[in-house]
């Protein structure tokens, strides 16, 4: 069966989310990322943060409820919840920065075996910026990468060391994507989880490094 | 006191080409629509504008970009923008791209008499090149220096002639550090209220920070994604 560009990032989303517990404060990055919040638990407080300045982001408005002033990162509209506050953005940056967010979950160009990240710039083709990734992989207690796992060009994204402008150096802890659960460790990536439609072969096949295993293999990736 | 002004043209008669002007706002979310318009009809050019991001090819600081009217944007994201992107890879404007938090701190240290601060983000990273670093606790920080601006147009919700100021949702923003960080700093807002309606306990910024305020007239607000509960997700 091959997926989807949708059920890829369904798998994705719906995996990240069981990592989500009750209570947690999380960042979302824009893409794969936004979709975690599709998926939480039933009965499980899971407060959003936004960085342009709120903490408990609601789902998307009725057309009646939409409102200017209230916006998520991407700049969508978004609703508040009762608990919801606002704030500026130097205080929404001190959560980040601080060590205050339990988990946060960005896309990404490129990761290397150190878990080195680039996910802002490639030179000469795309100019936006880093808004504000760079201070969340520096800042937030664990960072998940949501990405699919090879380019539209079907090159690896998980390399032996990011070619691209990097986001942050030694960042990232856990690579999601369609085919695999992958750790980042001080010996190198270890591949703990491979969705039951490929093999480890081929996701080795698709992954530049060498993946480490665990004493009992990787498991089936849990959905 | 009354830091009144009559309009949005009255409030930018100082302000000269080649001025450095930091404009609140995320996306279009609080931005200071009037002042920006303002801008434009007057013609000022080699601006120098510090703000998160630069607008959209037709709305807020796009249509200053439109005019030629930038030389230099100090920014975070700029994603949205065609023509920004384009007038870069000619050469035609300079950019400066920084960490959001890097950003709203160096504003909000430029406003609190920080002429620098340690950060960890960035290290390793362009944004840390030439710049010193330090290691604290086995850590290493990169050194960023405050921003100041001669100039801070902010957007508010509230504000009375004391210049104080109340935001509303996520239009704050960078406007609470924007408003602490310049030479002269001019708010519009929505509602210009009597003196005693913001309730006290209410005040996002005080009004010590101000130096002018004036109320809009004709907001947009335009919004960038509409997204409702019938939107499709992408």
């Amino acid at each position: 069966m091959v997926l989807n560009q949708d059920q890829k990032c369904e798998r994705i989303a719906s995996r990240i989310a069981r990592e989500l517990r009750d209570g947690y404060y999380v960042n979302l990055g824009i893409g794969i990322p936004t979709q975690v919040a599709n998926f939480v638990p039933q009965g499980m407080d899971v407060i959003l943060q936004s960085e342009n300045g709120m903490l408990g982001i609601g789902p998307y408005p009725m057309d009646s409820e939409v409102d200017a002033d209230l916006i998520n990162a991407g700049k969508e509209t978004v609703t508040e919840l009762k608990g919801t506050c606002y704030f500026s953005s130097a205080d929404s940056f001190s959560m980040i920065r601080g060590g205050h967010i339990d988990l946060t979950v960005l896309g990404a160009l490129q990761v290397d075996e150190n878990g080195s990240l680039a996910n802002w710039a490639i030179p000469g083709k795309m100019l936006k910026g880093m808004g504000g990734a760079m201070d969340l992989v520096a800042g937030a207690k664990r960072v998940f990468i949501a990405m699919e796992h090879v380019t539209r060009d079907k090159a690896p994204k998980i390399v032996r060391t990011c070619s691209l402008p990097l986001t942050g150096v030694e960042v990232v802890d856990f690579i999601v994507t369609e085919l695999a659960v992958i750790e980042v460790t001080p010996d190198g990536l270890l591949l703990k989880e491979v969705a039951a439609d490929t093999t480890v072969e081929y996701v080795q096949s698709v992954t530049e490094p060498k993946l480490l295993f665990p004493l009992d293999g990787p498991v089936p990736m849990l959905v | 006191m009354d830091k009144r002004i009559q309009s949005s043209d009255a409030g930018i008669e100082r302000i000269q080409d080649g001025a450095t002007i930091l404009m609140g706002g995320f996306g279009l979310c609080g931005i200071p629509e009037n002042l920006i318009w303002a801008i434009r009809r007057k013609g000022l050019r080699d601006l120098t504008i510090v703000s998160n991001n630069a607008g959209v090819d037709d709305f807020g600081i796009g249509i200053l970009l439109q005019n030629r009217q930038v030389k230099k944007m100090v920014s975070t994201y700029v994603g949205e923008n065609k023509l920004f992107e384009k007038l870069v890879f000619n050469g035609e404007l300079e950019i400066e791209l920084n960490p959001q938090g890097t950003f709203a701190e160096r504003l909000r240290a430029g406003g609190a008499g920080i002429p620098a601060f340690y950060t960890p983000t960035g290290y390793g990273t362009v944004v840390a090149q030439d710049k010193e670093t330090r290691e604290y606790e086995g850590r290493m920080f990169v050194l960023e220096r405050a921003i100041r601006g001669q100039f801070a147009f902010i957007k508010a919700w509230k504000g009375d002639r004391w210049g104080n100021l109340v935001y509303r949702k996520t239009a704050a923003n960078f406007n609470p550090m924007m408003a602490t960080a310049a030479d002269y700093v001019i708010a519009e807002v929505e509602e210009l209220v009597e003196l005693g309606e913001i309730d006290p306990n209410q005040v996002h910024t005080p009004g010590i920070y101000v130096d002018a305020i004036f109320q809009g007239s004709n907001y947009e607000k335009r919004i960038e994604r509409r997204t409702t509960k019938r939107t499709e997700r992408p």
